[in-house]
């Protein structure tokens, strides 16, 4: 067949296929794309076979790419499905990565409990943490004697408090997990520095016996924000043990086979914090609620994560 | 796949719009008053546009942020589907990383270390960024009249008459005309006449009648 009369015979369907690609939004049925993409994918093979003009073949070429874009965006869109994440994914992937959830915890909790230990019996341990002022400030904050409770408070309202909840845990998070790039290093020297400085902070408090006013502040958000930071922890070990240790795959794989593991977490990680700034900025604040009930809500609010944090085990074994 | 030049382009373009961006929104939390409502805001989008800019042209623009649209740049998965959110998550937070310790310097040095010119972040989330060529419009053909070509010429030698017609406009008519000369012994003629033949000759394999 002549080129002239290839192009006379297919130019309708290539006309309806350009005009698909043209206006992605109406709509393309996964059907309809599927038998448009196996023509042309036929159109090209012939073109190329019988040495059609270098611009048609381009222009086919052009085609089919669009078509299998199409074909495969079709599928990218419908996999996000928030049930399933909650109810299975994610506690899956926690399941998962529940050896680097553990060096995680340790990392962030052991250092911690030695700096708030050193920091309750040395008056000046603090000081190699913070700087004066900023402990002066702190402490100005959790002082009994104060009503509001909280951090800066450099405004009243608390959705600027959750706007800035929102912005510098997350931050940190996403730090935390990217720095897993490096060997893990980076995780391991945020998760650590983050237990000092926390440990640090809580030991010199309850050494000046503001007990009442600091614990009952953190235990509400404590579960998610906490937690959250550790799932970050692990989720940026995942990265650096796979780089170290790739197993039967080549570093590269295994690079990626763990990039495609940890988005789950990743998620869940975002979502945890959200909440958490939504409880630091609203709840945690108020100086109105009786210290029993913040207890008692921060109880209940930390069985809940650490329940539903151990759920993912019955998904793996089907 | 695209090197570092045209990404570092789109990405300063990219940084030129995030600014423009922010300091709009400074200048409205200013009115709205920084300290309530207004900074909350701000902060919130702060930390998207610091964060989540690039994911979110990438999921929902078709994997161009508006520099890489203009550099005609694309961001795909490795196997060339659409770029997914959990992928465009990972390459967008490991930036981080690629940017150590100044101004993208692991990026690129690992960029140049790979064929497929992918940062850390890419080698994680499994994605690349590819060029989107617009197609190339259909070649145009001065209308001749087709002639039969007197002898059977092979399919690669039908091609070379073919191309020879199609590229006529690049070619000068001297050129041309020493070209056809090639072929006197099937066009019987030479000069302007041969060229013009060998045209007919193939317009009549291109399939015009």
């Amino acid at each position: 067949m002549k080129q002239h009369e290839f192009e006379a015979e297919h130019r309708g369907l290539w006309q309806r296929v350009d005009a698909a690609l043209e206006k992605p939004t109406q709509e393309n049925n996964a059907e309809v794309l599927a038998e448009h993409y196996l023509r042309l994918c036929q159109h090209l093979a012939i073109a190329k076979e019988r040495m059609y003009d270098a611009a048609l073949v381009e222009q086919l070429n052009n085609r089919v790419l669009g078509l299998y874009r199409e074909v495969y965006r079709y599928r990218a869109e419908t996999r996000l499905n928030f049930y399933a994440f909650f109810w299975r994914d994610f506690p899956l992937a926690i399941y998962r990565h529940r050896f680097f959830i553990l060096v995680a915890f340790i990392v962030l909790v052991l250092p911690g409990l030695v700096a708030g230990t050193w920091a309750y019996v040395d008056d000046e341990a603090i000081y190699s943490v913070l700087d004066s002022s900023d402990v002066r400030h702190m402490e100005r904050i959790y002082d009994p004697e104060a009503r509001k409770l909280g951090r800066e408070r450099e405004a009243d309202t608390d959705i600027y408090m959750f706007g800035f909840y929102i912005k510098n845990n997350i931050s940190v998070a996403f730090r935390c997990f990217a720095g897993g790039l490096l060997l893990g290093i980076g995780t391991l020297f945020v998760l650590f520095f983050n237990g000092v400085f926390m440990g640090s902070i809580a030991g010199h408090l309850t050494r000046l016996d503001y007990v009442d006013t600091f614990y009952p502040f953190v235990v509400g958000h404590g579960s998610f924000e906490l937690t959250a930071i550790v799932f970050s922890g692990a989720a940026g070990l995942r990265l650096g043990f796979a780089i170290l240790n790739p197993g039967q795959m080549s570093r590269l794989d295994a690079l990626r086979q763990a990039g495609r593991d940890v988005v789950p977490m990743l998620y869940g990680i975002v979502l945890m914090l959200i909440i958490a700034a939504f409880i630091e900025a609203f709840w945690s604040s108020s100086a109105a609620l009786h210290i029993a009930v913040k207890y008692s809500v921060g109880a209940l609010l930390w069985l809940l994560v650490l329940l539903y944090s151990f759920s993912g085990r019955r998904h793996e074994s089907r | 796949m695209v090197g570092p030049v045209a990404r570092c382009f789109a990405f300063l373009i990219d940084l030129v719009i995030r600014g423009i961006i922010l300091a709009a929104l400074s200048l409205a939390s200013v009115l709205l008053g920084f300290a309530g409502i207004g900074g909350g805001f701000f902060l919130i989008v702060l930390f998207v546009i610091e964060w989540l800019y690039p994911v979110l042209f990438e999921v929902f623009a078709r994997g161009q942020t508006p520099g890489k649209k203009l550099l005609g740049i694309t961001v795909v998965n490795d196997d060339l589907s659409p770029v997914t959110l959990g992928s465009s998550l990972v390459r967008n937070l490991l930036r981080t990383v690629d940017f150590l310790p100044l101004f993208y310097l692991a990026g690129l040095v690992t960029m140049l270390c790979n064929r497929r010119f992918q940062r850390l972040g890419d080698m994680a989330a499994g994605t690349l960024v590819v060029s989107t060529p617009a197609s190339p419009a259909s070649i145009e053909i001065a209308e001749v009249v087709p002639l039969a070509p007197p002898v059977a010429l092979q399919r690669n030698e039908q091609t070379s008459i073919i191309h020879f017609l199609q590229r006529s406009s690049q070619l000068s008519e001297p050129r041309q005309q020493e070209l056809a000369a090639i072929l006197d012994g099937i066009t019987h003629e030479a000069g302007e006449d041969g060229v013009d033949r060998l045209h007919r000759i193939g317009a009549w394999y291109l399939g015009m009648r």
